[in-house]
């Protein structure tokens, strides 16, 4: 927590939510552009900060639940920037900020201590782990964006948009932006299992050798792509599909605490 | 380098005189000609709409009255007499006629606070003036410092985006739901004048496909011509209710038109794709308990009128907003102004000096007949190099120093004190 890269990632994630919460009460080009400007280099020193952290743990940074957790941040936020940039909305980044935060201080609160034996690893594990990452923080913000749907879909039925109800991205952008952001975790936990599987049956000379890890993740994977066919459907459409979508990501959180901590015996940290 | 405007707006004259002091293009070309023929501004530019009606002028040096004349030349140029116009003008001169025009660009002297036509109007202005060459310096600086201000406040403020009409809400609200309007579609219950306001927005904001329905078909065939509809008969109401994503009904009758039943059905038909119903009937063209199904949202008059009102306070609450950066833009144009001025001072200074040393030297050369003309040419490129520095320095420092000429109000102080008026033209 001490290392300065921490610390100054740390006060420019902050700076850039506040630049955002700002922007979204009192809009202003100047906090707006500011916000963002914050958050790329907040995202430039946090990969520094995962650098310094693999050289001194001398394995790749995600070896441990902080590396991974500080892994998972900053996939979090580098992938609200490129839905910020493609569909140029800011008022998704206050709510998608406070978890990067949350996640970025959990995972530093420890110092990184070198491994004792690092497991067999090469670009095969690294591709594993960092797209199974790179899906929950698409899954994580496929959350903040269902979440941000159901509050705008309630303002709008209760006649009730007030100050911020009309700077919210419209229901119709905010549903794609929620398939979007699923499809890329779909993917990227689809290809992040593949490597994995080969992984281990390099390692092991097997592709599963039964964790339960594995199983709930190919449950995640079937999920969100029921949440994918189930939001086009009459009976899902709207505000259903995205109570879907938020229950699917608690399965998410269970699987990367729960599982993890308990159930697993391969894919645990501690 | 006197500004001065005169004018009248809705605030001031009836829409009566409004009209008779209104210019076209080619009354406002007119106009600056002759003000600049008759030697009252130098300077002109008529900024005239619906609601108002303002001249923009620089004087002539040392011209007095000025704006007294530019009221007159008013009057007769619409053929009024000067009495007719008391107590609708208002005059303005200087910093007080760049805060107006600021004021005007950005919305705020508008009727509806906060309006956009008025910044595309301020600019059109301009430039016709700048085409017909009736602007100079003062008047292009001050007409470019209005379009950024305009620009600034409604890209830094929310003065001018939410609607505060009941229509534009409606408009709005199906922007809130379905984003971009252009492949949505819309079904309008009813052909009269409600109908048509929330028509034109629709049209405005990108939709095509528009159907029309009424119970007096020839009227559906006027709305749907007009703006590129489709007409539906009557009596398909029920199948209609399928096809669109926002239905907006506008039609009297003691009972409601759209039960909760047809609604349902036609949910389940589309595919609970969601739909925007705006009710401006009154009574109220949509059963009640529509609003409670799926995926559909519905907003009435009261509720529209409810959403204005809170749009129109909170364009109030962004006027300080605004307010600061007019400030902003009226500092930075009377920085500039004040430079241009000291410059001009400085100038007629060097001018001044030159002209007394010429008078020196001839004066005391005269006395002292055993000079050589080399020693004549070195004493009066001497005098020539002090001169210079005792005005450069200071010119130097005016350019560079922006603080310094703000801190220089009265500049006219300093032509009395070392005689520099220009002689009348």
């Amino acid at each position: 927590m001490t290392s300065p890269y921490v610390l100054s990632t740390l006060l420019l994630y902050s700076v850039s939510l506040a630049l955002y919460i700002w922007n979204l009460r009192e809009p202003s080009r100047m906090a707006g552009i500011g916000a963002t400007v914050c958050l790329i280099g907040a995202l430039g020193l946090h990969y520094l900060a995962l650098l310094e952290r693999s050289r001194l743990i001398h394995a790749v940074p995600y070896d441990d639940l902080f590396g991974s957790l500080s892994l998972f941040a900053w996939l979090l936020a580098a992938t609200y920037l490129v839905l910020e940039a493609i569909h140029r909305r800011q008022a998704v980044g206050p709510f998608v900020l406070p978890i990067v935060l949350v996640v970025f201080l959990l995972a530093h609160a420890s110092e990184a201590r070198p491994i004792k034996a690092p497991p067999a690893q090469g670009p095969l594990f690294a591709f594993h782990v960092t797209l199974n990452i790179l899906a929950y923080s698409a899954f994580a913000i496929s959350f903040v964006l269902s979440v941000i749907f159901l509050l705008q879909n309630r303002r709008l039925r209760d006649h009730r948009l007030g100050m911020v109800g009309w700077r919210f991205p419209a229901l119709d952008v905010l549903e794609r932006m929620t398939r979007s952001s699923v499809l890329i975790g779909c993917g990227s936990l689809a290809a992040g299992m593949t490597a994995g599987f080969i992984w281990a049956h390099r390692l092991q000379g097997v592709y599963w050798d039964g964790d339960p890890k594995v199983i709930v993740t190919i449950l995640i994977l079937a999920a969100y792509i029921g949440y994918t066919f189930l939001a086009q459907t009459a009976a899902w459409r709207g505000a259903r599909a995205s109570v879907l979508c938020i229950l699917n990501f608690m399965f998410v959180i269970f699987s990367y605490s729960i599982v993890n901590r308990y159930l697993s015996h391969f894919h645990r940290y501690f | 380098m006197e500004i001065v405007l005169i004018g009248l707006n809705h605030r001031t004259a009836t829409v009566e005189l409004r009209e008779r002091v209104a210019f076209s293009v080619e009354q406002a070309c007119e106009a600056a000609d002759q003000l600049r023929s008759r030697g009252i501004l130098d300077e002109t530019l008529v900024l005239s709409t619906c609601n108002r009606s303002e001249l923009y002028g620089v004087p002539r040096e040392l011209a007095t009255d000025s704006a007294g004349a530019v009221e007159l030349f008013l009057a007769s140029f619409h053929q009024l007499a000067p009495a007719d116009l008391n107590g609708s003008l208002y005059r303005h001169r200087d910093r007080s006629a760049v805060d107006h025009l600021f004021r005007v660009a950005a919305g705020l002297d508008s009727m509806l606070l906060g309006e956009a036509e008025i910044l595309g109007q301020v600019r059109e202005a301009y430039r016709i003036a700048l085409d017909h060459g009736a602007t100079g310096p003062v008047l292009n600086r001050m007409f470019q410092g209005a379009l950024e201000v305009g620009k600034r406040v409604r890209n830094e403020t929310e003065i001018g985006t939410r609607p505060v009409s009941v229509a534009f809400a409606g408009v709005k609200l199906a922007e809130r739901i379905f984003g971009k309007l252009n492949n949505h579609r819309a079904l309008i219950i009813g052909a009269g004048a409600t109908s048509e306001q929330v028509v034109r927005h629709l049209c405005d904001r990108g939709v095509k496909q528009l159907r029309v329905l009424n119970r007096t078909e020839e009227h559906a065939v006027d709305l749907a011509a007009r703006f590129g509809g489709e007409v539906i008969p009557w009596e398909n109401l029920a199948s209609a209710l399928e096809w669109p994503d926002l239905i907006v009904t506008s039609v009297s009758g003691a009972e409601p038109i759209l039960a909760r039943a047809a609604i349902e059905r036609a949910m389940g038909r589309r595919g609970n794709r969601a739909l925007l119903m705006i009710d401006l009937g009154v009574p109220r063209n949509v059963a009640a308990g529509v609003g409670d199904l799926y995926n559909t949202y519905l907003y009435n008059i009261d509720d529209l009128t409810e959403i204005v009102e809170q749009n129109k306070k909170a364009r109030q609450a962004e006027i300080p907003r605004a307010e600061t950066i007019i400030e902003e833009q009226i500092e930075k144009f009377m920085h500039w102004q004040a430079g241009v001025a000291a410059s001009a001072v400085l100038g007629d200074l060097r001018t001044k000096l030159a002209a007394e040393r010429e008078s020196f030297l001839h004066e005391r050369m005269s006395s002292m007949p055993d000079l050589s003309e080399q020693d004549r040419a070195q004493v009066a490129a001497l005098l020539e190099e002090f001169a210079d520095r005792v005005v450069l320095k200071p010119a130097e420092r005016l350019r560079g120093i922006p603080e310094l000429r703000r801190k220089l109000q009265n500049l006219e102080s300093l032509r009395d004190l070392f005689h520099l008026d220009r002689e009348k033209p």
